[in-house]
């Protein structure tokens, strides 16, 4: 299948709203997914995101709001007219057909030719790797394969959308893994706009075109995987993707201070009460034998170790900070990082870089 | 491949014996212990089935003078009324089973639709009929369809006939009492199949292109079948040996099977053509079972998936 992001929609989603009872499932969102993007709903579970997918799919009515295909009104329009593609969560292989009985359904739906449905059922097949697997049963494929089945069966009949809902939770880590890259790859390779929901945030960070992070039914940020990461608009973006600890902080003279020291920032803070973001990976070991020394530009807190683990691939080390605040430093593992390694109970210095000091507003403070 | 752990730390034990003959011992007495506990079942399933099945096959074969003798089966063979016994009984099964398929699986597919609550309460009415019983029911019958009955007195005052027409003493009559008997054995295996279709099928054939008609012809119908095909055959091998309500409604127009086993008995006093009658249809139900296990497994028969 050659790329063709002609055939691409874009999605526009304006002020769509669904309750259940008193609860919002989905509170005014409004989002535009451009033509041939990967967009990624990202968020806790019961956080709206599968029932934004299921308005796009036409599965759930929503009480108001516009969904537009292109230029083409759909909020409306039944599902099987939508012309969408989608790969379920537990993929809804038909279990009484074989693979290329699946696959050639939607195209045997549209009275396709015969041997234009041979075709390209092969060739849908041969685009998820799987092809002379058309004649066996469903209960014969591995996890794997079934996830591949089905997205052959989501895209054989060429829809301009593509929707996935959570498709990978089903596999174990490593297949998770490549499948992540092969999915993405296939997106490159088909150009479909392709909106794909899942409450793994790496997997969200390492597909993505952009990222829309939903809670309680709202859209929280929408944007880049490392604008999203780097700069999160509020306090559950920041805690949600990453691990995250915050320090309070307050404003004195239009400073940020932290415990009485003045924070060194690269960027100018927002409104309103504010919270250090302290990631793991953005601390570095300062002070005795550090290769790095305090400069104008670091931020540097006394710490007490607490506890050091080993994870293989790196360290966490946890150390406590004068205010009883315990904050992890993730490091290298290699030789020079691991002669350098503190005790628990010794005193050390974490330095926090003012490129990588980001303040965030606190939730419930508006 | 080196070995990766270090044998000579470990604490040294005298390895002349690894309790080899002990361990066999007690998987022994284990089986014999678990052989001990079936006992009872076993010889229940003995007395109870066993027995008095092996003793039905050998009256069969016990001719008027009391010497073995193949005549009851001849009988069978050789005379018309036989046949005609055969047939009736096989005519009634067939038609009542496909009246229960049409009346229970649109109403098995209604009941898998509703939300739960109201569905225990259909299932409940459902049931209703089997805690009530079977003679009495099919007495309701006949007071409902007789000449003088309800269903024709209500008909002639609402002007749908004008004379009173005959329901009931014939095929007519039969087959709308085992209907009502049977629909729910054909209910319960096609509602247990239909809840189990899990409902993301339906959507991904919606969202793949199917209109509602189509998804219901192309994936539902399909994935319930094997609960059709179970409560069918179960309402079938049902009907093959029903006595009551065909001999009641009947009106000894419609003879089966297992009448003519209750009149070779009670008027003639002819065990061994009873025996051989209920031999045949023994045989015939195995046979139909063995066929059936073909298509699908028995224990979908019994629940369970």
């Amino acid at each position: 299948m050659a790329a063709n992001t002609s055939g691409a929609l874009p999605i526009t989603v304006r002020n769509i709203t669904k309750t259940y009872g008193d609860v919002y499932a989905l509170n005014d969102v409004s989002i535009d997914v451009q033509s041939g993007e990967f967009l990624t709903l990202l968020g806790p579970s019961g956080s709206g995101k599968t029932t934004l997918l299921m308005v796009l799919a036409g599965f759930t009515r929503p009480d108001r709001g516009s969904l537009l295909f292109g230029e083409q009104e759909m909020i409306r329009t039944p599902p099987h007219q939508r012309d969408v593609g989608m790969v379920f969560q537990n993929y809804a292989l038909f279990p009484h057909m074989t693979v290329a009985g699946n696959v050639s359904y939607p195209l045997r739906l549209r009275r396709v030719s015969k041997s234009e449905i041979e075709a390209r059922v092969a060739q849908a097949l041969d685009t998820v790797q799987l092809g002379g697997y058309g004649e066996r049963g469903i209960d014969q494929l591995s996890g794997g394969q079934r996830q591949r089945v089905a997205l052959a069966r989501a895209i054989v009949f060429e829809p301009r959308i593509l929707l996935m809902d959570e498709p990978l939770s089903a596999l174990d880590k490593k297949l998770r893994d490549r499948m992540q890259i092969e999915l993405r790859r296939l997106h490159e390779q088909l150009g479909m706009t392709t909106v794909y929901v899942t409450h793994d945030q790496r997997e969200a960070l390492t597909m993505s075109d952009r990222i829309a992070v939903i809670n309680h039914g709202r859209l929280m940020q929408l944007d880049a995987p490392e604008a999203i990461y780097n700069r999160p608009a509020n306090q559950f973006v920041a805690d949600f993707l990453g691990e995250s600890t915050f320090l309070s902080v307050e404003r004195q003279n239009g400073e940020i201070v932290y415990q009485g020291a003045p924070l060194r920032l690269a960027d100018a803070p927002p409104e309103g009460n504010l919270l250090l973001l302290m990631r793991p990976e953005r601390l570095r070991l300062l002070g005795a034998g550090a290769s790095v020394g305090i400069d104008d530009q670091m931020n540097a807190f006394p710490a007490s170790v607490t506890d050091i683990v080993y994870q293989g691939d790196s360290y966490l080390l946890y150390g406590r900070l004068p205010d009883g605040e315990e904050i992890s430093l993730r490091g290298a593992t290699h030789s020079d990082a691991r002669s350098q390694l503190p005790k628990v109970g010794d005193a050390i210095t974490l330095g926090l870089h003012a490129n990588d000091a980001v303040l965030v507003r606190a939730d419930g403070d508006r | 491949m080196a070995v990766a752990v270090d044998s000579s730390a470990l604490k040294q034990i005298d390895a002349s014996d690894m309790h080899e003959e002990g361990l066999k011992r007690d998987a022994q007495y284990e089986r014999l212990a678990l052989l001990g506990l079936c006992s009872p079942a076993l010889l229940l399933v003995m007395i109870v089935l066993i027995v008095p099945v092996g003793w039905l096959f050998f009256v069969s074969f016990i001719g008027a003078d009391g010497q073995f003798s193949l005549e009851n089966y001849e009988r069978m063979i050789n005379r018309k009324s036989y046949r005609r016994i055969l047939y009736t009984t096989f005519e009634v099964s067939v038609l009542t089973t496909v009246i229960c398929i049409c009346i229970g699986y649109p109403f098995a597919y209604f009941l898998s639709q509703l939300p739960r609550r109201a569905a225990n309460l259909c299932l409940i009415a459902v049931l209703l009929p089997f805690w009530t019983s079977l003679l009495v029911r099919t007495y309701a019958w006949l007071v409902l369809l007789q000449k003088r009955g309800l269903v024709n007195e209500w008909a002639i005052g609402m002007g749908l006939w004008d004379e009173p027409i005959k329901i009931v003493h014939n095929m007519t009559g039969t087959l709308i009492g085992m209907a009502h008997i049977m629909l729910p054995f054909l209910i319960l295996p096609v509602y247990s199949s239909m809840k189990a279709i899990d409902r993301d099928y339906l959507k991904a054939a919606s969202n793949l292109g199917a209109s509602p008609v189509r998804a219901f012809w192309t994936v539902f119908f399909p994935l319930s079948l094997p609960g059709l095909f179970a409560g069918s055959l179960i309402v079938f091998v049902l009907c093959l040996g029903f006595f009551v309500t065909p001999a009641v409604l009947g009106g000894g127009k419609v003879i089966m099977v297992s009448m003519k086993i209750a009149s070779n008995i009670e008027l003639f006093v002819n065990w061994g053509a009873a025996s051989a009658l209920g031999v045949v249809l023994l045989v015939l139900t195995i046979a139909l079972l063995w066929i059936a296990a073909r298509f699908v497994r028995l224990e979908r028969l019994v629940g369970g998936h």
